[in-house]
């Protein structure tokens, strides 16, 4: 998709710094020029808002720093003055609490609509990966800026996942013990916590920026999942019609974001969080945050402390490997009949998963969890693989141009 | 042309592959001699290991009373367990016990029961004379211990953690 750049400098200052620093025309090559498939849907503008949160977050979460103390005695009341005392203090933390909620429902849009129509295929596989990197370094972030507020649910959550080092024979308590920085979590626990969770966003700016750049050089897959043939026929410039068409799905999803920040801020919240720590009393159900409840519930469904570990971090890191255990030569799942029905009973399953991870781990509802784990593990390495062999994909379009044409619609 | 290349390079090692292979080396330890402050950092600094023990008075614990002492920022249970209770821990039989461990192993005297207040599972706080063995019961994931903090049912691995103690009188003891 990169050719040569089609900018030339027009004034005496762009022609000076184009040889110089070229970072106009590639701005105007990745912004403006560059090619987009003429019929991607909404599903597609989740990148766009993806990059708002993520800017939105360091935005917000810069400013809270300031205003915010990483000492154990003071950091529950620093929040509450954040809350009272700071101009605004209130909406930007509400801002930045539910912005964290609104980026994850954003990745996983983006992430599903990935393994929809094939996002993962040759040749985006490092596209992918860096995907899955992201991925992780935003579950890390999320983890170390909720146990910040030093709440009661906070503080186990950083308990109980710290304590999943444990489970690593032999070395597991004196990596534990690493990790804290002294025997339980304390006050070094939470000042290198909030050391990362400043870090780590921007090192997630790095790897989206290899993102995009990985992007730009495969260019952006389509509902059709057939590859351009003919820039000409097949894409629009990016800008006005992708900016444009991006610009106003932040705008739709800014509403959501200000409906959640404004009126629920604390739906999501736990009121155990108004708490603050308490090392020797543990609340009765502890729950970790909305997004990370279906890795919680496979977490909880292997009774043996080492598996269920090592099924909790596996069933992130499968991901990486889709491109490998799909291997079907059709990316797109409208085009693929049998794929499209187990790609539904996957998502349903993910939610499944999702909601056990908020119920007792007990009864009826442990059994489901163990059921809808062994199938999560299942669609990967058994149903994905077998599908590429026995489906026969309907008949593709010739192009992405002919698809329009015809007026073909994609099945979601 | 490389065959010429060849046979003017000498057959063994020259002086310059051991100057490279040194300098590498010399390289090597320099970087993890630097590297290691980065990561011993991390480690409890000498205020955190300075508290690691603490000394408790037993002569203020009634009789079938569960106490609670913070050590090393966790919960460390003290039970003056009763007679009944001790035989009831003592006659448990190994094979029925997924950590098998004798009640003697576990107490110095039999009427206390010293152990970390930590769930083995993942980190919870078990609570007192709950449970069907009438020992702790961890309400997060539904573990349950005995009277010798011994686990019995529940995704927990293993028994409540005896730490190290010692006794400095009849009635006094100094955890850690």
């Amino acid at each position: 998709m990169s050719g040569h750049s089609q900018y030339t400098p027009k004034s005496g200052f762009a022609r000076w710094l184009e040889r110089r620093l070229p970072i106009i025309s590639f701005m105007y090559d990745a912004f403006v020029a560059y090619p987009t498939p003429k019929n991607l849907n909404y599903l597609w503008t989740f990148g766009a808002i993806l990059s708002f949160m993520l800017v939105a977050q360091i935005v917000t979460g810069v400013v809270l720093a300031m205003h915010y103390t990483a000492e154990t005695t003071l950091a529950f009341d620093s929040v509450e003055k954040i809350m009272r005392d700071v101009n605004w203090g209130w909406a930007l933390r509400y801002a930045h609490a539910n912005g964290a909620s609104m980026f994850f429902l954003a990745v996983y849009i983006h992430i599903f609509r990935g393994m929809y129509y094939g996002s993962y295929k040759e040749p985006r596989e490092v596209l992918w990966i860096l995907g899955v990197i992201i991925f992780m370094v935003m579950m890390a972030t999320g983890f170390l800026g909720y146990v910040l507020p030093w709440g009661q649910m906070s503080f186990w959550a950083a308990t109980v996942i710290t304590n999943l080092f444990t489970a690593i024979p032999v070395v597991g308590p004196s990596i534990t013990t690493w990790l804290l920085g002294g025997y339980s979590v304390d006050n070094p626990t939470l000042n290198r916590f909030f050391a990362l969770h400043y870090l780590l966003p921007f090192i997630i700016v790095a790897v989206v920026a290899l993102h995009v750049w990985a992007l730009h050089v495969t260019g952006q897959n389509n509902p059709t999942g057939v590859e351009v043939k003919n820039v000409k026929k097949d894409t629009v410039p990016f800008t006005p019609y992708a900016t444009l068409k991006d610009g106003f799905a932040i705008g739709a999803f800014v509403v959501l974001y200000a409906w959640m920040t404004f009126f629920v801020p604390n739906y999501l919240g736990h009121p155990d969080n108004y708490i603050e720590a308490n090392p020797l009393v543990t609340p009765p159900h502890i729950v970790p945050e909305w997004y990370f409840l279906p890795f919680y519930a496979i977490l909880r469904a292997i009774p043996n402390k080492l598996l269920g570990v090592i099924a909790l971090f596996l069933s992130i890191l499968i991901a990486a490997a889709l491109p490998w255990l799909d291997r079907s030569p059709v990316k797109s799942g409208s085009y693929r009949p049998l794929f499209r029905k187990f790609y539904w009973v996957f998502v349903a399953v993910c939610i499944g998963l999702g909601y056990l991870g908020a119920q007792p781990a007990e009864g009826v509802y442990l059994w489901l969890a163990r059921l809808f784990a062994f199938y999560y593990f299942l669609h990967y390495v058994v149903i994905l693989p077998l599908l590429a062999k026995f489906e026969k994909p309907e008949p593709l379009p010739d192009s992405i141009d002919a698809a329009v044409a015809t007026g073909e619609v994609s099945h979601v | 042309m490389n065959d010429r290349i060849a046979q003017k390079a000498p057959a063994e090692p020259s002086r310059r592959d051991i100057l490279y292979i040194a300098t590498g080396a010399a390289a090597v330890v320099a970087a993890g001699g630097m590297v290691w402050p980065l990561i011993s950092q991390m480690n409890p600094d000498a205020s955190t290991r300075a508290l690691a023990s603490t000394e408790v008075d037993l002569s203020a614990i009634p009789l079938g009373q569960i106490v609670t002492v913070k050590w090393r920022g966790k919960p460390v249970f003290i039970r003056h367990r009763t007679p009944e209770e001790i035989k009831a821990a003592e006659d448990v039989p190994l094979a029925e016990l997924p950590d098998p461990e004798p009640d003697s192993k576990r107490v110095q005297k039999p009427e206390w029961l010293v152990i970390v207040g930590v769930c083995t599972h993942l980190g919870c706080i078990p609570t007192g004379k709950a449970g069907e063995f009438d020992g702790w019961f961890c309400p997060c994931h539904g573990s349950t211990y005995d009277l010798s903090g011994r686990i019995r049912s529940g995704p927990a691995p293993s028994n409540l953690e005896v730490p190290q103690y010692a006794f400095l009188s009849d009635t006094k003891i100094k955890i850690g």
